[in-house]
């Protein structure tokens, strides 16, 4: 896979996902350039986070398809995906370290079980993709023994050890400190200009997104409804997006009437 | 009344479910055993003996324990009833021929699906949960191959072994029964269980234990991987795993002594 190759980097073209019964995605379309920071923002269960683990197929769609480097990732036998998956990384949520090793030897798995490096050469690496994300002198602690700031750049750390091309977030500040969330996104403003990565963040932090992005999609209830660059975004007048931006809450209760009928019906 | 079907319908499906994700897996994990392995494709070796320890070694004080006990017990009912025939010798032949058949397999497949297919499930439901599973799949590693492959192997190695140690703990307990009620020597009640066992009893527990393993680790991984929704899924799924694997086993077991019983 080292051809060049011309296009977007990441393609979705009218996904649409079921949980059930409940529609997640509603026929998304969007396309990432390679070497650009698209950021995916939307409120709680708009789905972005479902559009992100697509993109890794840790879900698969009811129809429409993704494609990574005109790869076809929905259809792609395992085999042939799970080279692919080398040069993806991802730093999940809770930064899914695995509790039952250190940290040292969570950032260096990929590097041990997909390559055939030595062993002092997966030392010396895993030693600098720590450095890179500012964890340096915790190697031998395990992942409980870290902050959740901590987790998260070991976590990232771990997504980087196989030299990523795409790197996907999955909500890097949740539950950090507004610091420490500042931390991860001047972390990974760096990766960004040090390493020609395409970087695609889900995130509810609009300031965060501000920050770091060159792109925005803005998703509401598994729709996409605006994707533009961050000036673009602050001066679309479409109104979730304007909802969304100056932190307007939901109209509850439009209806008196209709709030009355949903109490005395049953819905069984 | 369409209550009443829809009911049997959703439960019946619900089984079916389970029965095929059981089956998945189970195909899944032969594969990555017994023939990726041979495409080049390694095995965890490190990881298999380390469950091993946890499956096999730590569990041989309770098992034999729990053997003993068994074995002791089966020689005062068996002797309550052989005696008043004069034939307390045959206590040997039925705490031999008993506990190979049937108790040394069954026991220890009760002790480790407490033991082991608990701790599976609660293994892999905990890093389900906090997205271990999936950090696992990002990064182009099988969870089977990582997870359910070495607990299989070890599960397949330490079952035979844990159940010939109940046969003789077993056995072991009959044995001083003989000894101090039955005034046998140790090697007059050894000899006695000897004429009374052929090859075939323990052959045929062995076998059983064999399947019982499996069982245990597909039950107990199973339950893990389908964790849902945080650490109360995962006491669910801990406690379904051992409900479930312990039915299992006692079908599984009535199936093959009957089996054996008819292809005698």
């Amino acid at each position: 896979m080292a051809h060049e190759f011309d296009g977007p980097m990441i393609r979705v073209v009218d996904l649409v996902t079921h949980y059930g019964e409940r529609r997640i995605l509603n026929h998304v379309n969007l396309e990432i350039q390679a070497g650009e920071t698209m950021v995916i923002l939307g409120g709680s269960g708009t789905g972005k986070s479902t559009l992100l683990r697509h993109m890794i197929r840790l879900e698969r769609p009811t129809s429409g398809h993704i494609y990574l480097k005109n790869h076809d990732v929905c259809c792609m036998p395992e085999e042939r995906f799970n080279l692919l998956r080398r040069k993806i990384g991802m730093l999940f949520q809770s930064a899914a370290l695995f509790n039952s090793m250190t940290i040292e030897d969570n950032v260096a798995l990929p590097l041990r079980e997909l390559t055939q490096l030595e062993e002092s050469t997966i030392r010396i690496m895993t030693r600098i993709k720590l450095d890179l994300v500012g964890l340096s002198g915790v190697e031998k602690y395990m992942p409980s023994e870290l902050s959740g700031g901590m987790k998260k750049r070991a976590g990232l750390a771990r997504a980087l050890a196989m030299d990523p091309e795409i790197l996907l977030f999955d909500e890097p500040s949740a539950g950090l400190d507004p610091i420490t969330a500042a931390g991860i996104d001047s972390l990974i403003l760096k990766l960004k200009q040090a390493f020609r990565i395409t970087v695609v963040v889900v995130t509810h932090e609009m300031s965060s997104a501000f920050t770091i992005a060159d792109r925005i999609t803005v998703m509401h209830n598994g729709e996409v409804i605006a994707v533009g660059t961050p000036a673009e975004i602050r001066a679309s007048d479409h109104p979730h997006v304007r909802q969304f931006l100056t932190r307007t809450p939901d109209d509850e209760r439009k209806d008196a009437q209709a709030y009355l009928r949903s109490l005395t019906q049953s819905n069984y | 009344m369409t209550g009443v079907l829809a009911f049997i319908g959703r439960q019946t499906l619900g089984l079916l479910r389970y029965a095929s994700g059981l089956y998945d897996l189970t195909a899944k994990t032969a594969y990555w055993t017994f023939v990726a392995p041979f495409k080049g494709r390694g095995l965890k070796w490190g990881s298999a003996v380390h469950q091993m320890v946890l499956a096999g070694f730590n569990a041989l004080p309770i098992v034999s324990l729990i053997s003993f006990s068994v074995g002791l017990v089966l020689a005062f009912q068996g002797a309550y009833q052989l005696e008043k025939f004069g034939a307390g010798y045959f206590v040997a032949a039925l705490v031999g021929v008993s506990m190979t058949r049937e108790l040394g397999p069954l026991i220890t497949a009760i002790v480790v699906a407490g033991r082991s297919g608990s701790s599976f499930a609660a293994e892999i439901g905990t890093m389900k949960v906090s997205e271990e599973i999936d950090a696992l799949e990002a990064m182009g590693l099988n969870s089977v191959k990582y997870l359910v492959v070495p607990k299989y192997l070890a599960m397949l190695l330490m079952m035979p072994c844990l159940t010939l140690i109940s046969d003789l703990s077993g056995i072991l307990g009959g044995t001083v029964f003989g000894i101090y009620q039955l005034d046998q020597t140790f090697s007059m009640y050894v000899m006695a269980t000897r004429d009374a066992l052929v090859m075939r009893d323990i052959s045929t527990g062995l076998v059983k234990s064999l399947v019982f393993g499996v069982i245990i680790t597909k039950v107990g991984c199973y339950e893990g991987f389908a964790v849902s929704g945080g650490a109360e899924g995962v006491g669910r799924s801990t406690t379904s795993s051992v409900v479930v694997s312990i039915f299992l086993v006692i079908l599984a077991d009535l199936l093959f002594t009957a089996l054996f019983y008819y292809t005698n």
